[in-house]
This record gives structure tokens, sequence and C-alpha cells, in this order.
């Protein structure tokens, strides 16, 4: 009985010590993962082609850098920060939220808010039309008698 | 009899005119900077080339050290290299190119400097060990060399004469070490 004991625990702890090897290693990283992140960069030599679809062999070699820090466990955050910090910021498809960069997302919903409010005054003003404000004109004596002759004229002429 | 007044203005404020037609100005400075230095091309013969500093890979120095500044080397002729390890055209200079380093080393009045553009390091690292490359060369870290000096493509290189002025650009690999030699001569003689 003791026996089959000590050999049921020998068996557990083999088995916990080959879970956590393995569970240890780093699965090989598949197109799909590597692709994941080669499209939020792009290559300063092929501009404007995403680095998943780049045919170049500059492009080919990234693509093997970033399966390569991904065996090595790094994560994406940490993979996108080494390319910009190797190639510049250009090279991301989204400028990172720091120092200047801050412009390229502030400015357009400020310039968005801005023309709403611009349209929304220019809507309102045709909506609603300032009434006309009429004031009575005093009555002048030098017009008043031309003014009657003018009318006296017109009424000879009907 | 009555007379009709004209309306109190309604419209868009002053301020917001003011801010649509700046925002609209700066948007066209921003473009039309942006299509200047698109059309610029490559820095022009005779420009002092800014200063910048270039970390050599591991095993590369240059009279001891593991890095350089283009105004530490004022005074000599520098040849500034621009390459990559998938450019191809590269290849067919490469061996010139250290053939002509080792022409000129123990002179000590030219110096060879490599710009490793756009690459990755295990690459780049075979590509140098491959054309037994012994001048010192480093990775364009942030592409800041090379922005520098507005290249567009490799391999391109640069002569720069005694003074910090550009002297030469040749765009495309050297076809001889002849063709290398008789760019650097008269800067060293001049």
């Amino acid at each position: 009985m003791k026996r089959l004991f000590a050999i049921t625990i020998l068996t557990l702890l083999f088995a916990a010590f080959r879970i956590g090897t393995a569970s240890a290693q780093q699965p090989t990283p598949s197109d799909d993962d590597v692709n994941a992140i080669a499209k939020q960069l792009f290559c300063p030599v092929c501009e404007n082609t995403p680095l998943d679809v780049c045919p170049t062999q500059a492009c080919a070699q990234w693509r093997a850098l970033i399966r390569e820090k991904l065996a090595e466990g790094w994560t994406e955050a940490q993979i996108k920060q080494y390319f910009a910090d190797q190639y510049g910021a250009r090279v991301l498809s989204e400028p990172p939220r720091q120092g200047w960069y801050w412009l390229v997302y502030l400015i357009p919903p400020a310039l968005f808010l801005v023309g709403v409010y611009i349209l929304y005054r220019a809507f309102q003003s045709m909506k609603k039309p300032a009434p006309a404000v009429s004031e009575e004109v005093e009555p002048d004596s030098g017009n008043d008698e031309y003014l009657r002759r003018v009318e006296e004229e017109l009424k000879k002429r009907n | 009899m009555s007379e009709i007044n004209p309306a109190p203005r309604r419209g868009v404020p002053i301020w917001a005119q003011i801010l649509v037609w700046v925002a609209l100005l700066g948007l066209l400075v921003i473009v039309a900077m942006g299509l200047r230095r698109a059309q610029q091309g490559t820095v022009q013969v005779g420009d002092t080339i800014p200063d910048f500093a270039l970390q050599f890979f591991d095993g590369y120095t240059f009279e001891g050290k593991a890095d350089v500044k283009l105004s530490e080397l004022r005074g000599r002729v520098v040849v500034i290299n621009f390459w990559a390890s998938w450019c191809k055209p590269c290849e067919q200079e490469a061996a010139e190119m250290e053939s002509a380093w080792r022409s000129y080393e123990s002179s000590g009045k030219v110096v060879f400097v490599g710009v490793d553009y756009v690459d990755t390091e295990p690459e780049a690292r075979g590509y140098l060990t491959k054309f037994d490359i012994t001048y010192p060369n480093g990775p364009d870290l942030g592409t800041r060399i090379s922005q520098k000096f507005r290249i567009k493509g490799v391999p391109e290189t640069y002569f720069i004469d005694q003074n910090g002025k550009l002297a030469f650009i040749q765009v495309g690999p050297f076809t001889s070490e002849a063709q290398i030699h008789s760019v650097i001569d008269p800067l060293i003689n001049k």
C-alpha cells in the first residue's frame, strides 16, 4: 500500500513538472500572429504598403523579426515599441500618443467641433430670421410740402 | 411712413471665422512644406552636413571608440555609404568600397562610415561578414541619419570634404574601385 502511495505521488510530481515545463515554452507564432502585428507597421522602403502585405525582402525580414520576438515572448506593445525605436515612429500605422504626436489626435476632433458649432449657428440664423425693426420717422417739415405736392400730382394723373 | 433698419447680425461669430481661416492657413502651410520636402531631393553639393552620431555594430570601432560624431571627423574626407542587407545593388559595390577603404585607411586622411538603413541586425551582420567589411558600420537608428541626408534609396554614398561640406553624391552603386578613387583623390589634394 505504501509502495502504491509513493508511486502515485512520484507520478503526480513528474506530471506536474512536465506541465510546468510545457507551459513555460512559447508556442511557435503562426502567420496570423505575425500579421496581426505586421499590419500595424509600415516599412519606410515601401511607403503606404502595410508590412503584412508588402512583398519586398526588407519587409520579409521585418516579419521574420516579429516572429522571432513573438517566439521570445515579447508582447505586441513591446514589439511595436522596438520597431519605433529602431526605425522611427513613422513605421507605426498610428502615431504614438506622446509629445507633438498628440496634435494628430487633438486637432481633427477640435476642428470638427468648431465646424459643428459654425453649422449650428448658420442653421439657427436661417431658421429664425431676425424681425425687421421698424420705426416711425419723424415727419420732416421740409419734406412734408414736397410729399404733398407729389401726392397731388399723382392724383391729377389718375 | 416707415423705414426698415437692418437687423442685427446673427451669423458666425468673428472669433470662429478667424479660427477657421487660421486652421486652413496652417493646413496649407503643412501641405506646402510636405510638398517642398518631397520635391527637395537629397542634400546638395556644397551644403554643410548637420552633425550626427552613429553607434557602431558590436565589434566595430573607430580610433578605439564604439561610436563617432561627424563633427569629430572634420579635417578628413568622410565617405558615408548608406546600404542594407536586402539591397541587391549594394552587394555590387560592397567589395569595391572595402577595397578602397583599405587603400586609404593607413593614410588617416579618409574615413569610411557605413550606415545600415532600415535593416534587421542578424541579416546586416551576415552581409558585413560576407563581404568582410572592416570600416566602421552601424544601424541608422530611427532613420535619423538618412533623414538628414534625405536619401531616396540605397545604395547612396556621400563624400564630405575636410571642411564638412558635401562634395559629391553617388546615387546607386559604384561599378569599380577606380571610380571611388576618382572622387576621393581630388578631395584629398584640395
